[in-house]
């Protein structure tokens, strides 16, 4: 047993925790404000190696293993949520499943520019009438000649107004239920494919969340991850991976909610005294680190299964996703509540870490249906 | 050329509650982050740049424990090629004079064009390591460094003085340089470059590999937090409030 991180980890952690505080903090408020996508910092995370850490060095990634994958993803997102799931995005949702499931060809040609920040990536499964449904999907790809022809809408995309290339999900056999769906690398100068409605976010805000329409949009069939209706597996392997990094970004929002209301409270007076000194305010304090740092040992320990090999680790990752984003909302909450009436105003950070929060409990697999795949797990 | 960094692991301290531990010579560290001393990264980045233009290697030197390693490691992954801890450990308590004298024992039989320190460690504040170092190799130097240029084998550096001064000055190489804050922007090691820090061998160098121990200057005799004065008087109220109270206090003083 060793909860020490490794050499190279601990470097990774101090390096990334540093960029976070000096590149990343300073235009955190205005990209939450303004919805910008923040491309200019995700250049220069590109040039340290944090778009694609897990990948290999011969697909220009920075071949790290997953729980470093996850210290990242903290880091950013402690200081910046938005581009926390960015980064998540990029590696967990694009990369990881190429790498994974595509041929030599696609990783030699898609994972170079994912990693060197040329083209962003996004992961389009969610449908405006299929979320936690994946079987609802309405998306479907027609093997035609030498491509497949493909019709559908993709809603709530993270990255999908900004991104280069796409990992899309559609039906190539109905009939087939969950084993006729496939997956295809999309690129986003395709004919026939088109960006839809943007949303505008409560949190979360500088993603480039978007819709994305495919009418008769003709996709090469070399484009094509694994076989066809390999899509579902794709789909659950990858999500059981990006669910770490969604862990981990609940554990950087809570952290930071956890030093803001500290800071506040050391600083902020009221009957004499400053309010930390108040037993209601320490009773906070002591759920909410206890809380974080519970989060932070599932969340390493869903990426240490992983890198340890175990063919299925779903119930960890679950676990880590489902646990760190509730307390992430929670302990947002109390932060807000210590801060009183300053913390319901945009003068201070805890009000964007409240609103970043609560999606946590809604994507990549909401709480409910996390909590659908530990007790399946279990008493399976 | 042939680069020396000198680097200290210093506790962060800026934002942390200090408390004198109960030696009454050092302060608590069980809960303070550790990191390189900024002024050292800074020197850093100004050997990686030198390198960069006109190639050659750096060795970073570090007395520090065993933790020491982990700030090596990280001036590994920014750059440096080569690095060595002296077993802070083995030498009892260090002033600055001593912490050169140990530097300059275990660096002496390297070849060297500059050696770079920071101008001071945060911890204990001595400015002494790159002026004794200086001294003692026999090679001029220079302090509170904010520029340095290298043209036809002399270096033209800049030196911060208070009051917004800036001394110029023409030295030739060999020469030590205490290297202030602010004179480049470090840059962060990238993940591939950590990964191959990660495995590189540090050089370790205990008492025996030390020709003489050095001996201190001086003896630290105690370490307290002075006790808060009573003499300031914090104004509260509204600006008029304040101003009137504070001719008050003019005239009650006699000061006009």
């Amino acid at each position: 047993m060793n909860f020490d991180l490794t050499s190279d980890q601990k470097m990774l952690q101090d390096q990334v925790r540093k960029f976070a505080d000096t590149e990343l903090a300073p235009v955190a408020p205005e990209i939450d404000q303004s919805a910008e996508f923040p491309w200019e910092n995700i250049k220069k995370m590109a040039k340290l190696g944090l778009l694609g850490v897990v990948v290999p060095e011969k697909y220009g990634g920075s071949e790290f293993d997953f729980v470093s994958l996850a210290i990242a993803i903290e880091e950013i997102s402690r200081v910046c949520a938005s581009t926390g799931v960015i980064v998540a995005v990029n590696n967990s949702l694009t990369t990881y499943p190429i790498l994974q499931f595509g041929n030599e060809d696609q990783k030699n040609k898609f994972l170079p520019p994912l990693c060197s920040g040329e083209k962003i990536g996004a992961f389009g499964l969610t449908e405006p009438n299929a979320g936690s449904d994946v079987v609802a999907m309405e998306a479907t790809a027609r093997p035609e000649g030498d491509h497949y022809v493909l019709n559908g809408t993709k809603r709530f995309i993270t990255n999908g107004g900004e991104a280069g290339i796409f990992v899309v999900f559609a039906y190539t056999n109905k009939e087939l239920k969950h084993k006729g769906i496939s997956a295809f690398v999309v690129e986003r100068d395709t004919p026939g494919f088109t960006l839809g409605k943007h949303e505008d976010l409560m949190g979360i805000r500088a993603t480039a969340n978007c819709e994305l329409i495919f009418e008769d949009t003709k996709i090469p069939k070399e484009n094509l991850l694994g076989n066809e209706g390999d899509g579902f597996k794709i789909c659950m392997n990858t999500l059981d991976v990006s669910r770490i990094d969604i862990g981990a970004q609940a554990v950087g929002i809570a952290q930071a909610a956890l030093n803001e209301a500290i800071k506040y409270s050391k600083e902020r007076k009221a009957f004499g005294q400053p309010i930390c000194n108040f037993q209601m305010i320490q009773s906070m304090f002591a759920e909410m680190a206890t809380e974080i740092q519970a989060a932070r040992l599932l969340v390493y320990y869903a990426g240490y299964c992983k890198d340890k090999g175990m063919p299925r680790f779903s119930r960890e990752s679950a676990m880590c996703k489902y646990y760190a984003s509730s307390i992430a909302v929670d302990v947002a909450r109390k932060s807000l509540q210590i801060h009183g009436g300053y913390g319901y105003t945009k003068d201070y950070t805890v009000e964007r870490l409240y609103r970043d929060a609560k999606i946590l409990e809604l994507y990549e697999g909401t709480s409910e249906v996390q909590k659908i795949v530990i007790a399946r797990d279990l008493t399976k | 050329m042939e680069l020396i960094v000198c680097i200290k692991r210093v506790p962060q301290t800026a934002e942390a509650e200090v408390k004198i531990d109960d030696s009454g010579k050092d302060i608590v560290k069980d809960r303070l982050t550790f990191d390189m001393n900024e002024a050292d990264s800074y020197a850093l980045e100004e050997a990686i740049l030198l390198k960069e233009k006109f190639g050659g290697a750096i060795t970073a030197v570090s007395l520090g424990t065993a933790e020491a390693e982990d700030t090596l490691r990280i001036a590994l992954a920014k750059g440096a090629d080569n690095a060595i801890r002296i077993k802070a450990e083995e030498f009892g308590e260090l002033d600055g004079y001593k912490t050169a004298m140990i530097i300059k024992e275990a660096i002496k039989d390297l070849k060297f064009d500059a050696i770079f320190t920071g101008c001071m460690a945060t911890d204990d504040s001595y400015y002494q390591v790159g002026p004794v170092l200086a001294e003692t190799l026999g090679v001029p130097h220079a302090t509170l460094v904010s520029k340095i240029e290298l043209t036809d084998k002399k270096v033209h550096v800049n030196r911060e003085l208070e009051g917004g001064l800036i001394e110029h000055l023409e030295m030739s190489l060999p020469a030590v340089f205490a290297v202030q804050t602010g004179i480049n922007e470090p840059r962060y090691a990238s993940l591939i470059a950590i990964r191959r820090a990660a495995a590189k061998e540090i050089k370790v160098l205990g008492k025996d590999d030390i020709a003489s121990e050095p001996k201190l200057n001086s003896t630290l005799e105690e370490l307290f937090v002075p006790p808060v004065g009573k003499r300031a008087e914090f104004l509260t109220g509204t600006a008029d409030e304040v101003s009137a109270r504070t001719a008050e206090i003019i005239k009650e003083k006699g000061l006009i």
